[in-house]
């Protein structure tokens, strides 16, 4: 089996996966990192959303033998190194960005992605964004809530 | 869904004799294949990945006309042709969803050809022309019905060559489900005449609406589509619309196009 290296969420982690072992698998069965979930593993839900190289994409319709030599980030890399939430997840908590937390960890990643390309998105950006990830709790005031308290901006009070 | 070997090629050389091998299929983002393969439809031996090859990721503007290497993203695409081509742009940026852009690529879209993507329409609607290993195909003869093109077993997309029209728009009526277009239109006035192509609603796949072309060519604007929409015998019909709907937003989008040309 092909032996693959990774960074991954500043660690370098090595591994042997099958060609066909998709990247949320390798993650999830090989590294022991079971934050990055699984929902319909057809890149419908964004459940799996991971970085690969600063990148957003869904680690269920990549190849883990395709992020060979790249930088991964994932929710378990997203605290501060003392366990305190990061920014965005601390806003998740405040603003009832989560009810089950299926969906959180694709979430928060996209929402970082979001945030490094567009530190202050409005409304609308942020509903535009998230397009390809799904809460099945419908807690999308909630998560549109905390991305804008966590660019800074007052969240807003009611759905448009 | 099975395994398969695997190779990585750093050049398009490389990735031609790869694909020569027995069962091989050439992996873009693999945003189409990897779903596929889950459901055992594709079951590849060999897997060529194009996106290791440098000379087949990035954009170039030159003389008019801009080049897309064909393992390069939705993503990188809507940033890179934001000035030279912005019709271009919005199209790449409004396929699917920001991880779906960020992996899926140009060629891979081309050769998918799936009968409601955006590329196709864009590529059509402009002109374009596609660069294979072996030859260049003009849009006009490339798409040949619902996921048929004119590409042999094992031709690989290198790049593709949009012409900058005069004026261009992309009008999606977007598929909340899939994020595919339930119906798409690409409109682009060029010095050789308006080009209208609509994808998401023939049976045919991406085609030509060449009695709109025919009207906007004498004048370019709504007024000249007024009445007029695409033939539902010919559209098709699911779950998500009816052939009379589909021929309906086919009128809509067009004009909603010509109208955002200015
Ligand atoms: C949730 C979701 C939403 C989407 N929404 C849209 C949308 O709104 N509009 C839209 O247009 N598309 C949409 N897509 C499709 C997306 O654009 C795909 O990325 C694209 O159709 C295929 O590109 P790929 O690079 O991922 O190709 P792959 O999946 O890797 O390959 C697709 C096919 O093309 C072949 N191939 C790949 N690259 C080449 C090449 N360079 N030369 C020859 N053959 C090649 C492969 O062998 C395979 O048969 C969506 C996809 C998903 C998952
Ligand atoms: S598990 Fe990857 S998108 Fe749903
Ligand atoms: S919080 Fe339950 S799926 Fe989103």
């Amino acid at each position: 089996m092909p032996k693959i290296t990774m960074n991954v969420n500043g660690a370098s982690v090595s591994a042997e996966v099958e060609n066909r072992t998709v990247l949320s698998a390798a993650l999830r069965e090989e590294m022991g990192l079971t934050g990055t979930h699984i929902g319909c593993d057809t890149s419908q839900c964004g459940a799996c959303v991971v970085h690969v190289n600063g990148k957003a994409v869904k680690a269920c319709t990549m190849f883990a033998v395709e992020a060979d030599g790249a930088n991964v980030d994932t929710i378990e890399g997203q605290a501060h190194a003392d366990g305190s939430l990061n920014i965005i997840q601390q806003a998740f908590q405040d603003h009832h960005g989560l009810q089950c937390g299926f969906c959180t960890p694709g979430m928060i990643m996209s929402a970082a992605a979001l945030l490094k390309d567009n530190p202050k998105p409005t409304e609308a950006e942020i509903r535009d964004y998230l397009e390809g990830n799904i809460c099945r709790c419908t807690g999308y005031q909630g998560i549109v809530n905390a991305i804008m308290a966590a660019s800074g901006q007052s969240a807003a009070i009611a759905a448009e | 869904m099975y395994n398969f070997e695997f190779a990585k090629p750093k050049t398009v050389e490389e990735a031609a004799s790869a694909m020569a091998a027995e069962g091989a299929q050439a992996l873009g983002g693999g945003q189409t294949l990897l779903p596929t393969m889950k459901q055992r439809l594709a079951s590849p031996e060999v897997l060529v990945s194009l996106t290791g090859i440098d000379g087949m990721v990035g954009v170039s503007a030159s003389g008019g006309s801009v080049t897309i290497g064909g393992a390069t993203t939705h993503a990188q695409v809507a940033a890179d042709v934001a000035e030279s081509y912005p019709a271009l742009a919005a199209l790449a940026a409004n396929i699917g969803d920001p991880a779906v852009r960020n992996r899926g690529t140009v060629g891979g879209s081309l050769a998918n050809n799936d009968p409601a993507a955006c590329y196709p329409a864009g590529a059509l609607g402009s002109g374009a022309t596609i660069t294979t290993n072996k030859r260049d195909i003009a849009a006009d003869d490339y798409f040949q019905g619902m996921f048929e093109t004119a590409l042999d077993e094992g031709e690989i997309i290198t790049s593709v060559s949009f012409p900058i029209p005069q004026k261009a728009n992309y009008q999606k009526f977007d598929q909340p489900a899939s994020r595919f277009a339930l119906v798409g239109v690409f409109v682009a006035k060029t010095p050789d005449g308006v080009r209208v192509a609509v994808t998401g609603a023939s049976n045919e796949g991406v085609y030509r609406w060449t009695a709109a072309e025919t009207a906007l060519n004498s004048d370019f604007s709504q007024a000249a589509l007024e009445g007029m929409s695409g033939d539902a015998d010919d559209m098709i019909s699911d779950l998500h619309g009816s052939g009379a709907y589909r021929a309906h937003l086919v009128g809509v989008l067009t004009r909603r196009a010509v109208a955002a040309c200015g």
